[in-house]
C-alpha cells in the first residue's frame, strides 16, 4: 500500500487550527457564529476524544477538520498543508488521501459487499490496480476480524460488524488522520468496546491519529487526550497519561 | 466487481440492481415508449411505401407533353399597350415536335432509366348499344411495360399487344359485357372507328382507371387519334422517383416542353403524407417526453433515497463529476435497456400485425418490414433521452453538500 501521508513533512502536526471561525447566515442579514476562533494542534499518533454538549459546535468543527466544510475565518493545516490555498478538487484529493471517516451509523453503501466498501476510497481515487485494492481491503478486513464475511452485502451484517467494516474502509488509504463521529453511539456495550479496542490497536500499530467525537465520557476517558468544546471554543485539551488508557484496552 | 470498469459504471449498475423492481418498471416504461415508436415507424414507412408503390406501378415518374396552346394579347406596336385579349383556345391533342430526337436526348441523361412514347387521347369503346368513354393509350409494349408493369396486372389473357389487339380494364369489361377474344369498336373524337380483339383484361388497382383505361399498339392509337407518326407524351422513369420534380424542371428548362412529375400530379397526396409524417413526429416527441419524464422522476427519487450514500462517496473523495456521471450513466443504461426490450416488443407488435391485419382473401394489407437501422436509431435516441432525463437529478446529486447529505 502506498503511504500518501509520508510524502508530506513528517514533523508537521497532523492537524493545526489557527483562529478557526465558522458562521452561518440566517436569512439575509443575521449571522450566527458557531465557532469562535479555535486554535488546536494534534500531533501524529495521538488518540483523542472531542467532547462537548449538544450544540457546542463539535460537528461543525469535525466537518471543518474533515475538509467537508470551510472555515469562515482562520487557517486549517492538514499534515502541514494549508487548506485555504486549495481548490475544491485539490481539497477532495487531500481529504481522500489524508483523512478517513467513521460515522455513527457506519454508513456503508448497501449495494456493495464488505470488501467492495473497503475498496471504495481507492476505487474513487482511481489508478489503483485491482489486485492491490483487493489485497489491501482483504488485509484490512482480516484486521477487523471480518475476512470471512468479505463477500457479504453491507446490509446483511450486524451494526457492530458494519462499524468494523467502516473502520477498515477509513483505513483503506492509510490516512494520517481518522475522524470518528460517535462511532459507538448505536452499538451495544460489547460491540462498542470491540470497536474502540480496534481503533486503539490501529493507532498503536500504524501510528494513525484518531479524533473521536463522543458524548460518552467513559469512552472519552479511554483516550490519551480529551478536547472539550463548549459554546464554540476549546476549553480544555488535556493530555492524559497514555499508559493508563492503553492498559485498559489491552 | 469488474476490474476493467471505471468506478462510475460499477456504482451506476449496482445502484440500478439494488432497486430491482423500481429499475425494472422504469425500463419497462421506456420499453413501451420505444415499442410504440418502433411499431409506428415501421407502420408509417410501410403505409407510405405501399402508397408510392401503388402509384408508381401505374404511373411514370415524369410525363413530357407538347406545350399548351396559349392565348396572346394583341399589343399596340407603338405604345406597347394591350389592345385586346384573345380568349384562351381549347387545347387540342398535339404531338411533341421531333419526339424521336427528344427521346434519344432524354435517354442519354444518366438518371433516366427508360423513355416510352405514348399517343393518348379521349375515345369511346362501343359494343352493341353500350358506349363508354375511355382513355385510349397507344404504347410500345416493350418499353412501356418497364414503366407500368402491366403483365403483372393481367387478370385474364395476356399482355402481348399485336396489331388489332386491345387490353382493357376489368371494370370496362364488366360495363361493356365483354370478355377475352370478344371484339369491340373503338371510336375516336375525330370519328375514326376501328375494331379490336380483346386479348387481355387487367386490374390497375383503381376502379376509375379500370373503367377508362384501354391499351393498343402505338401505331394504332396514332391512326385513331389523328397523330400520324406522332406521340402526345413521353413517359420517363428515373433512378430516384423522389427526384422526379427536379428532373421535370430540368427537362422543361432544357427542351421547352411541358414536363410534369408524379409528385406534382399527386401534390395533394404528398401534402397528406407530409401531414401524416408531421403528426407522427409529434406523437414520437410526446412519447419520448413521457419516457424522459418517467426516467427523470425515478432518478429524482433515487437521488433523495441515496443522499447519504452520495454524501459518503463525496466524503471518501468522489468528485462532483464522478457523482454526476453515476446518475447520467443510470439514465443511459435505463434508456439503452428500454430500447432493447422496446425493440423486441415493437417487433412482436409488427408480427402480430402481419398475422391479423389481412384482407378478406387472406392477403396482407401491405408489406411491413423492420429495417435494422430503425433499431439502431431507437437505441441511440432512447439512450440520449435517458441521459437528458437524468441530467437534472444528476446535477442535483453532484451538488449535494456531503455534510447535509450524510445528516440526511
Amino acid at each position: 500500500m502506498v503511504d500518501h501521508a509520508s510524502s508530506r513533512a513528517d514533523d508537521a502536526p497532523v492537524l493545526r487550527l489557527e483562529g478557526v471561525r465558522r458562521s452561518f447566515g440566517i436569512g439575509t442579514d443575521v449571522e450566527i457564529e458557531i465557532l469562535h476562533g479555535i486554535d488546536l494542534v494534534i500531533q501524529r499518533g495521538e488518540f483523542c476524544a472531542l467532547i462537548g454538549p449538544s450544540g457546542s459546535g463539535k460537528s461543525t468543527l469535525l466537518n471543518i477538520i474533515g475538509l467537508l466544510d470551510r472555515a469562515t475565518a482562520g487557517k486549517v493545516f492538514i499534515t502541514g498543508e494549508d487548506t485555504d490555498l486549495l481548490g475544491d478538487a485539490e481539497l477532495t484529493r487531500l481529504r481522500s488521501r489524508s483523512i478517513g471517516f467513521v460515522f455513527q451509523n457506519a454508513l456503508l453503501i448497501p449495494a456493495f459487499t464488505a470488501l467492495e466498501n473497503v475498496m471504495m476510497p481507492q476505487l474513487v481515487d482511481k489508478g489503483w490496480p485491482d489486485a492491490a485494492m483487493r489485497e489491501n481491503a482483504s488485509r484490512l478486513l482480516g484486521r477487523v476480524g471480518l475476512e470471512q464475511r468479505k463477500d457479504n452485502l453491507a446490509n446483511a451484517m450486524s451494526g457492530g460488524q458494519q462499524q468494523r467494516v467502516a473502520i477498515a474502509r477509513a483505513l483503506a488509504m492509510n490516512p494520517a488522520l481518522v475522524l470518528a463521529d460517535e462511532p459507538t453511539g448505536n452499538l451495544d456495550t460489547k460491540s462498542a468496546e470491540a470497536v474502540l479496542k480496534l481503533m486503539r490497536e490501529v493507532n498503536l500499530a500504524n501510528g494513525t491519529t484518531f479524533l473521536i467525537v463522543t458524548h460518552n465520557m467513559e469512552l472519552a476517558e479511554q483516550t490519551d487526550r480529551i478536547i472539550e468544546v463548549v459554546d464554540g471554543m476549546v476549553v480544555s485539551g488535556t493530555t492524559r497519561p497514555t499508559n493508563a488508557s492503553r492498559n485498559k484496552l489491552t | 466487481m469488474n476490474p476493467f470498469l471505471p468506478f462510475e459504471w460499477i456504482a451506476a449498475v449496482r445502484f440500478l440492481m439494488e432497486g430491482r423492481a423500481q429499475t425494472a418498471l422504469t425500463i419497462f416504461g421506456a420499453a413501451v415508449g420505444v415499442a410504440v415508436v418502433v411499431f409506428m415507424s415501421a407502420l408509417l414507412v410501410a403505409v407510405q411505401a405501399n402508397i408510392f408503390t401503388r402509384i408508381l406501378s401505374a404511373q411514370a415518374h415524369v410525363v413530357i407533353s407538347a406545350p399548351k396552346d396559349e392565348a396572346r394579347a394583341l399589343i399596340n406596336t407603338k405604345t406597347f399597350a394591350e389592345i385586346a385579349t384573345i380568349q384562351a383556345p381549347a387545347q387540342k391533342l398535339r404531338s411533341i415536335d421531333q419526339w424521336q430526337k427528344i427521346r434519344v436526348v432524354l435517354a442519354a441523361i444518366p438518371d433516366v432509366v427508360v423513355v416510352s412514347p405514348a399517343a393518348s387521347g379521349a375515345a369511346f369503346a362501343v359494343r352493341g348499344d353500350a358506349s363508354k368513354a375511355i382513355t385510349l393509350n397507344g404504347i410500345e409494349p416493350d418499353v412501356y411495360y418497364k414503366i407500368v408493369n402491366l403483365p403483372t396486372m393481367i387478370t385474364a389473357g395476356t399482355a402481348a399487344l399485336a396489331a388489332g389487339d386491345v387490353l382493357i380494364g376489368n371494370q370496362l369489361a364488366i360495363n361493356l359485357g365483354v370478355s377475352l377474344s370478344d371484339k369491340i369498336h373503338i371510336r375516336s373524337a375525330t370519328g375514326t372507328d376501328e375494331i379490336y380483339t380483346i386479348t387481355g383484361v387487367f386490374d390497375l388497382g383503381n376502379r376509375g382507371a379500370n373503367e377508362r383505361s384501354v391499351y393498343v399498339p402505338l401505331r394504332a392509337a396514332q391512326s385513331l387519334l389523328g397523330l400520324q407518326g406522332g406521340a402526345s407524351s413521353l413517359d420517363i422513369n428515373i433512378v430516384d422517383p423522389l427526384a422526379a420534380e427536379t428532373m421535370a424542371v430540368r427537362i422543361s428548362a432544357e427542351t421547352g416542353l411541358q414536363a410534369d412529375s408524379w409528385i406534382k400530379t399527386f401534390d395533394q397526396l404528398f401534402t397528406s403524407l407530409k401531414t401524416q409524417s408531421i403528426s407522427f413526429g409529434a406523437i414520437q416527441f410526446f412519447v419520448g417526453l413521457a419516457v424522459a419524464l418517467g426516467i427523470a422522476s425515478v432518478l429524482v427519487v433515487s437521488v433523495v433515497q441515496r443522499s447519504k450514500e452520495i454524501g459518503i462517496l463525496r466524503a471518501m473523495g468522489a468528485s462532483r463529476g464522478q457523482i454526476l456521471r453515476i446518475f447520467l450513466l443510470q439514465g443511459a443504461i435505463v434508456g439503452l435497456l428500454g430500447s432493447i426490450v422496446g425493440s423486441a416488443m415493437g417487433t412482436g407488435f409488427v408480427m402480430l400485425w402481419r398475422i391479423f391485419a389481412r384482407n378478406a382473401d387472406g392477403t396482407p394489407f401491405f408489406v411491413i418490414t423492420l429495417a435494422p437501422s430503425l433499431f439502431v436509431t431507437a437505441a441511440i435516441v432512447a439512450t440520449l433521452t435517458g441521459v437528458l432525463a437524468s441530467l437534472m437529478p444528476a446535477v442535483s446529486a453532484s451538488r449535494l453538500n456531503p455534510v447535509d447529505a450524510i445528516r440526511g
